[in-house]
């Protein structure tokens, strides 16, 4: 058994970390409270060619694993951007999976060598305000029409839809009611995101404000057969093999924006002085930091072992989950701690933990609730009757 | 022409540096390494002066512990086209590493050695000086500006009271200054080249060369703690204390 990271894994964050190290606390809070996309750090990212590390090398990309993956998003939460700074890129890691596996020749260089690149954006289409996460129950329907569909309908949480210019489109081909099983009947498309066609509509939020999340309404799009991706009802299928990297990489995310309110909370601690002693020095403050640190190194434990499982092709469903969801919880509760040890500055915009509690709260619900992920390990690891 | 690149790996310049309880060194044991911030400098002037074609090899050399191939990989990354690893766990001494240099460029003959003017931790500011010592090649410290002329190099340095320009032939060893260059960021497709550029291993016996310290270090200490600081009034207080009591002004 081998803890250590490698060198070329050290070589990834190191590298990552430098980059970051250009994007201060000034610039994320200005892009945080502007709601303005953090254009400069999204070309940044590319020209280092980090926008393709999961990537084909014939494309332009490094071809890297999952574990390479979350490692530089470990290292991208952690250098202050924090999930902002997580969500510029995340798009480009395995939503495009099906393309990778599936494309033509023609649509992966057409499709994929301008998102490594950084001079094209896409944003994923998959959530529905009825379907949730049910995905089956998605209603947004792609007719046959001559050279391709037409499709209506809309999507909820659409992320970076302002900015992108393709979308990744999962959508009915065959109406759930006349398909043999529920997960059968649909399709992926991957198209120019027509803004004539295609409403935006922008979601307030919480946090995270530098990316826009974003409700979406399709109305008469026309989809050119060229355009889809594999076979016509399959599409359920080819998004099912992303959904364990997303969950690690989300967990890695979220262990970075621990890591950087844990740094905060710490030194912060270490220069406030109060009665005549540093507050780091009272184990009322010293205790709940130590436990989160408890707390984000069983998560990164848990993450990075669901990524080597993945990486060498064995089952991880149980780990992807339980890493999204002790990351999830060990950015929350330590961004909280962070705040707290803060006292009343804490509350202020100038010293950052309030922007990553907000974050954090995110690493929570996104891409899969707790609940849901409880109710997976204890049907899958307790063999308990399954509850959903 | 060939340019070698001798590298140092030690403690990142973001650590906190400890003290080894018992006085014999400082703690590296689960602390971040990195390459010496000069030395990164150096790699990066070497790969610009390849890249505006007036080299065409670039050879970065580390001597250590095994562990030295990562500083190597950063330099391969950073565009070097290949590494080689004096293997040795001796902590080598400047002199020594001097000599373990000048028995390497003997073997590879380049026509350029550029190295960091000093390493962050011993602060020796040595090596340089010494390989073109040994070597009988010009010498140009504290380079902050290198052009290349039709008999040499005209080297810019920096000295105390300002800046001196000196004209020098080649070969020649330069040390770099720290506004020499911006190191540029290692970029991840480069990383993966890196991977499959040539790493050799020797060892200091293979070279012929005789690493024993000649140096002993007594004792390593922690700088005293700095003491408080103290407001004062106004500024008349703040010229009278530094006047009276700090006799600065």
């Amino acid at each position: 058994m081998d803890f250590d990271l490698t060198e070329e894994h050290l070589a990834i964050q190191d590298a990552v970390a430098k980059v970051c190290s250009d994007f201060d606390d000034e610039y994320w809070t200005e892009k945080d409270t502007k709601a303005e996309f953090p254009h400069e750090f999204h070309r940044a990212m590319a020209e280092g060619g980090w926008l393709g590390i999961t990537m084909p090398e014939e494309l332009g990309g490094s071809g890297l694993g999952v574990t390479e993956a979350a490692l530089m998003m470990n290292a991208v939460a952690k250098g202050g951007g924090g999930a902002a700074a997580m969500s510029t890129l995340q798009i480009n890691l395995f939503a495009p999976h099906p393309i990778v596996v599936l494309g033509t020749p023609e649509q992966k260089e057409r499709m994929l060598a301008p998102l490594i690149s950084g001079s094209e954006k896409t944003c994923f289409g998959v959530t529905e305000a009825n379907a949730g996460l049910n995905t089956t129950a998605i209603t947004t329907f792609a007719g046959r029409v001559d050279g391709g569909y037409v499709v209506n309908g809309s999507k909820l949480w659409t992320s970076t839809a302002q900015e992108a210019d393709n979308i990744l489109l999962l959508t009915r081909t065959t109406p759930l009611a006349e398909c043999t099983k529920p997960t059968d009947g649909m399709t992926i498309f991957f198209t120019r995101l027509n803004r004539e066609k295609i409403e935006v509509q922008r979601i307030p939020k919480m946090g995270r404000s530098a990316v826009d999340s974003n409700a979406i309404f399709i109305e008469d799009l026309f989809i050119p057969e060229r355009d889809r991706i594999g076979d016509e009802g399959k599409g359920f299928y080819y998004l099912l093999h992303s959904l364990n990297p997303e969950r690690i990489i989300v967990a890695a995310g979220a262990v970075g924006i621990a890591e950087d309110a844990l740094r905060r909370a710490s030194r912060y601690a270490q220069e406030r002085e109060v009665f005549g002693r540093v507050i780091g020095q009272n184990q009322g403050i010293q205790h709940p930091l130590a436990e989160n640190w408890c707390q984000i190194e069983a998560a990164r434990m848990m993450m990075l072992k669901a990524a080597d499982l993945y990486d060498s092709g064995k089952s991880c469903g149980a780990y992807a989950n339980a890493a999204k969801f002790l990351g999830g919880r060990a950015a929350f509760d330590t961004a909280t701690q962070a705040v707290l040890t803060h006292g009343g500055m804490g509350y202020a915009k100038e010293y950052q933990v309030e922007r990553l509690l907000r974050e954090a709260m995110l690493q929570r619900l996104t891409p899969v609730s707790e609940q849901l992920i409880l109710s997976f390990i204890a049907e899958k690891e307790l063999d308990l009757p399954r509850s959903y | 022409m060939k340019i070698l690149i001798p590298i140092k790996r030690v403690i990142d310049f973001n650590v906190r540096i400890r003290v080894k309880k018992d006085g014999s060194g400082v703690e590296t044991a689960n602390v971040k390494m990195s390459m010496n911030p000069f030395c990164e400098i150096a790699v990066e002037e070497a790969v610009r002066i390849k890249e505006a074609g007036k080299a065409e090899e670039i050879i970065a050399v580390a001597i250590g512990g095994r562990q030295c191939q990562d500083i190597l990989r950063t330099a391969l990354a950073m565009g070097a086209d290949r590494a080689i690893l004096i293997e040795t766990d001796v902590e080598v001494q400047p002199l020594a590493i001097a000599k373990l240099l000048k028995a390497t460029i003997e073997k590879e003959s380049p026509g350029l050695a550029i190295l960091g003017k000093q390493a962050i931790d011993g602060d020796n500011n040595q090596t340089g000086q010494m390989l073109s010592a040994l070597l009988g090649w010009s010498q140009a410290a504290f380079a902050s500006n290198i052009e290349f002329t039709d008999t040499g190099l005209e080297v810019t340095r920096e000295v105390d009271g300002g800046l001196e320009t000196i004209a020098i032939k080649l070969p020649a060893v330069v040390t770099t200054d720290l506004r020499l260059n911006e190191p540029r960021y290692v970029k991840l497709p480069n990383i993966m080249k890196a991977r499959k550029k040539p790493l050799d291993v020797m060892t200091p016996q293979e070279l012929g060369v005789d690493v024993a310290p000649s140096i002993d270090v007594l004792d390593i200490a922690e700088p005293p703690a700095r003491a408080a600081g103290v407001k004062v009034a106004d500024v008349n207080e703040l010229v009278d204390k530094l006047r009276n009591e700090a006799k600065v002004i």
